[in-house]
């Protein structure tokens, strides 16, 4: 089986050589030759010609990618998914979110430039390179310093380059051949199953580690803490509860109590409905009176229910008592209850309390409508 | 005993010195002036030239100091530059002396009948007070002038003797000063800057001045350094490339100033507190949030782009630019640090020609001090072991 030709290397003794022979190559013409030296040579790419990397620019591109990908996830997980405040900072904090993002540039960058230059290096797929496991090779690692020429050359010439190498000082001139080329080289049996015995014992490392080791002494002190946690008993306390009861007469933010809840509202305090009778507030106010309030008052408050004849009567809301009484009056029987009747408290909150007295009001008017009313719903009628 | 290299020195021109003379004259007149129109004022601007001063001759020793630890080659060939710069160490002690009279004009924490109605500047009066304050300055200075002359006497003697272990005398000396450099820098910015604002702290503040004192340094000693070469006063084995380094080190302080400058705003936005805070809002406050959005491009933005690629570290023509650049950069800093005390609550115009005055002072002491010791010494260390290796340098 007749090998193919990858190229010719030599050896030289000093960087001086090598920096000579290199110079020599480039200024012969040739362009596809590589130098192999066990240190960084300084002034190696001048001598060889070579234009500055492009790799930079995949460094570049990545770094941007990333300090974006890591932008746009900040913003969308605290902006827009869950809008978080933290610190009483804006949504989209920029200070706050410039160290991530500066990592975040830094990790893709680095890791992006060491996987172009090992793909650029090796050709991938391929894993092998000609020049790998060569007498070659272990000498430029050691303490020689190596020059190739690479057949894929527009000048290469077998005897030339020979005699070419000869003359520029090389020693230990050899000829390399191209590995037979390898199938698919990543589904190997051996590379795969090194490929498994690393998955497995990584995977099963960190299971053990975070899910057992965490849990053994020492290690535990850290959850096994005398702490306060919720549905727990909690030695600290006297009465051994965990949970506590806020301190009396808390107030949570933004919640005014009601205050007249030992005392009869008087009118002229001016407890003033809040809300004006639009039409949605007056919905609302229909909706929660036919949940809360119908079973007990009937449909349109005439005292009327279904549950007529099993509870003390409800009175009907149209009487001149109901009437007369201000929106504040009614808003403080819904709000702490009537002798049997219970307060609505813990089930509506107080703007639903307020439209279900708007509500109550436009019963009452419609009952007791006026000429003037009737006009103005049929003038109403006869628009639509 | 090193080979000896051929060196001939070329001696610079008077001119050059005239020149120097000239401008500090300038300076001097028209400083003087400053001072009687609006001595308040001058105080302020002037405390800027002295802090640039002190910022480029301490930060020239520091620059000594660490070639000599680092073991660097590249940079022998150029040491006696910030050798020569160091030399305005001495005259520190002379020009802190007008600062003295103007105590009371920079200095908050000096005013008796507002400590005692202030029960946190009466909790800072054992560090914060005349005394203890003259003493620090004198201490510091007195520290860099010993380091200073040790460091230059053992450099100058193997220039005649060429006894290799001076260098090693100076290696141990580097690692002494090194940690006293820390100490002593951030005592001056704390004492001179921070203390304009007694109430302000900022525990990252000696080293956001230090990262801006070594840009003012390095830019100093390339524009020296490119200078010198084209007019042929170097070595002609000094290429381009040996500028490399140069660049590089102003590029990566560039970077390294803004990292602690937005450490230090982050933290502080991040933490909210009120007694921090408004130092900010003091530059964002009318026309000072110009100069505090203009100090992010001029001392970051653009030099960063200036510098970032290769060719921009050897470029002689290039580096003089933005060696001068990050000398303006420098200056713009320190006016951004010190003004605005100045500026609370007052209705004055934040540019005048007063702040182009004392910095005449400065860039006359340096030429001078330059040139004076150029007369006296050679160039560049003749018999330093290192210098071969040093002047062979390529990329
Ligand atoms: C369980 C049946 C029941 C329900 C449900 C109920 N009430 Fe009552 N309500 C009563 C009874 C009984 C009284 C008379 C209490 C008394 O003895 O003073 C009453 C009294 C009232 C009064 C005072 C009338 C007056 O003249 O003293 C008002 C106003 C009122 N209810 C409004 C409402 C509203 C609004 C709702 C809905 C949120 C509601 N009620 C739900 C049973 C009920």
């Amino acid at each position: 089986m007749s090998k193919i030709l990858y190229g010719y290397t030599a050896l030289f003794d000093s960087p001086d050589g090598i920096m000579a022979a290199a110079q020599k190559t480039a200024d012969d013409g040739f362009t596809k030759f590589d130098v192999h030296t066990p240190y960084p040579v300084h002034g190696m790419d001048k001598a060889m010609k070579v234009k500055p990397s492009k790799l930079g620019f995949v460094t570049l591109f990545f770094g941007l990618l990333g300090g974006a990908l890591a932008m746009l996830f900040m913003y969308w997980t605290m902006a827009v998914d869950y809008p978080m405040v933290i610190g009483g900072k804006p949504l989209f904090p920029l200070p706050a979110f410039g160290p991530v993002t500066f990592e975040v540039i830094v990790l893709a960058a680095t890791l992006s430039t060491v996987a172009a230059m090992i793909a650029l290096f090796f050709y991938l797929p391929q894993n092998n390179h000609p020049l790998h496991d060569t007498d070659y090779m272990k000498n430029v690692s050691s303490d020689k310093y190596g020059l190739c020429i690479e057949a894929g050359d527009p000048l290469f010439d077998e005897k030339k380059v020979k005699t070419f190498l000869d003359a520029a000082g090389g020693k230990n001139i050899t000829p390399i051949y191209n590995p037979d080329p390898v199938k698919y080289p990543l589904l190997q049996p051996r590379f795969l199953s090194v490929l498994l015995v690393v998955a497995l014992s990584v995977s099963g490392l960190t299971y053990f580690t975070l899910n057992k080791l965490m849990y053994m002494p020492p290690f535990d002190w850290m959850s096994e803490q005398e702490k306060l946690t919720p549905q727990r008993t909690y030695r600290l306390f006297e009465d051994g509860y965990g949970m506590r009861m806020p301190v009396q007469g808390t107030v949570a933010r933004g919640f005014m109590p009601y205050p007249y809840r030992d005392q009869p509202v008087l009118e002229e305090e001016g407890l003033a409905n809040p809300l004006l009778a639009t039409e949605e507030v007056l919905t609302l106010g229909k909706n929660k009176y036919n949940t809360f309030c119908s079973p007990c008052h009937g449909d349109h408050g005439d005292g009327d229910s279904r549950l007529r004849g099993y509870f003390p009567n409800p009175p009907s809301l149209h009487t001149p008592r109901a009437r007369e009484w201000s929106d504040g009056q009614i808003y403080h029987v819904l709000t702490v209850g009537q002798n049997v009747m219970a307060s609505y408290e813990p089930y509506t909150t107080r703007e639903e309390r307020w439209a279900i007295v708007h509500y109550i009001r436009a019963l009452q008017r419609a009952k007791n409508a006026s000429d003037a009313d009737i006009q103005l719903v049929r003038s109403d009628n006869n628009a639509r | 005993m090193p080979d000896n290299i051929e060196y001939k020195k070329k001696e610079i021109p008077g001119s050059v010195e005239k020149i120097g003379w000239i401008l500090l004259g300038l300076g001097v007149i028209l400083g003087a002036v400053a001072f009687l129109v609006d001595s308040s004022r001058a105080f302020f601007t002037y405390l800027i030239t002295f802090m640039f001063v002190l910022s480029v001759a301490v930060g020239a020793l520091f620059i000594v100091a660490l070639e000599y630890l680092a073991g660097a080659d590249w940079s022998v060939p150029f040491r006696r530059i910030p050798e020569f710069f160091a030399g305005a160490i001495p005259f520190l002690a002379l020009l802190v002396i007008p600062l003295l009279f103007g105590f009371h004009d920079l200095f908050h924490w000096t005013h008796t009948e507002d400590v005692e109605a202030d029960k946190i500047l009466q909790g800072k009066t054992p560090y914060l007070n005349e005394v203890f304050f003259i003493i620090r300055t004198v201490f510091c200075i007195g520290v860099w002038y010993i380091f200073y002359r040790l460091f230059t006497r053992n450099s100058r003697k193997q220039d005649e003797t060429g006894d290799q272990l001076l260098t090693r005398k100076n290696i141990t000396l580097s690692a002494i000063f090194i940690p006293v450099f820390a100490v002593t820098i951030t005592i001056a910015a704390v004492d001179w800057l921070m203390t304009l604002e007694p109430h302000w702290f900022s525990t990252i503040f000696g080293i956001y001045f230090f990262s801006g004192s070594m840009i003012a340094t390095l830019a100093a000693i390339t524009l020296t350094a490119v200078l010198l070469k084209e007019k042929g006063y170097l070595h002609p084995k000094i290429t381009n490339e040996h500028f490399y380094s140069l660049g590089a080190l102003m590029f990566a302080f560039v970077n390294f100033w803004a990292y602690i400058a937005f450490s230090q705003y982050m933290l502080i936005w991040y933490a909210d507190l009120p007694e921090t805070t408004f130092w900010f809002l003091q530059r964002w406050e009318g026309p000072m949030m110009y100069i505090s959005i203009g100090l992010i491009f001029v001392h970051f933005v653009i030099p960063y782009f200036g510098l970032v690629s290769l060719p921009s570290k050897t470029d002689p023509k290039r580096l003089k630019i933005m060696s001068v650049w990050l000398l303006f950069a420098h200056g713009l800093n320190l006016y951004w640090l010190i003004m605005p005390t100045y500026f609370s609550g007052k209705e004055v115009p934040v540019i005048t020609w007063m702040d182009f005055t004392f910095p005449l002072i400065a860039i006359a002491l340096f030429i001078i001090i330059f040139v004076i010791h150029a007369k006296k010494f050679n160039l560049m260390p003749v018999r330093d072991p290192k210098l071969r290796k040093g002047l062979d340098f390529h990329l």
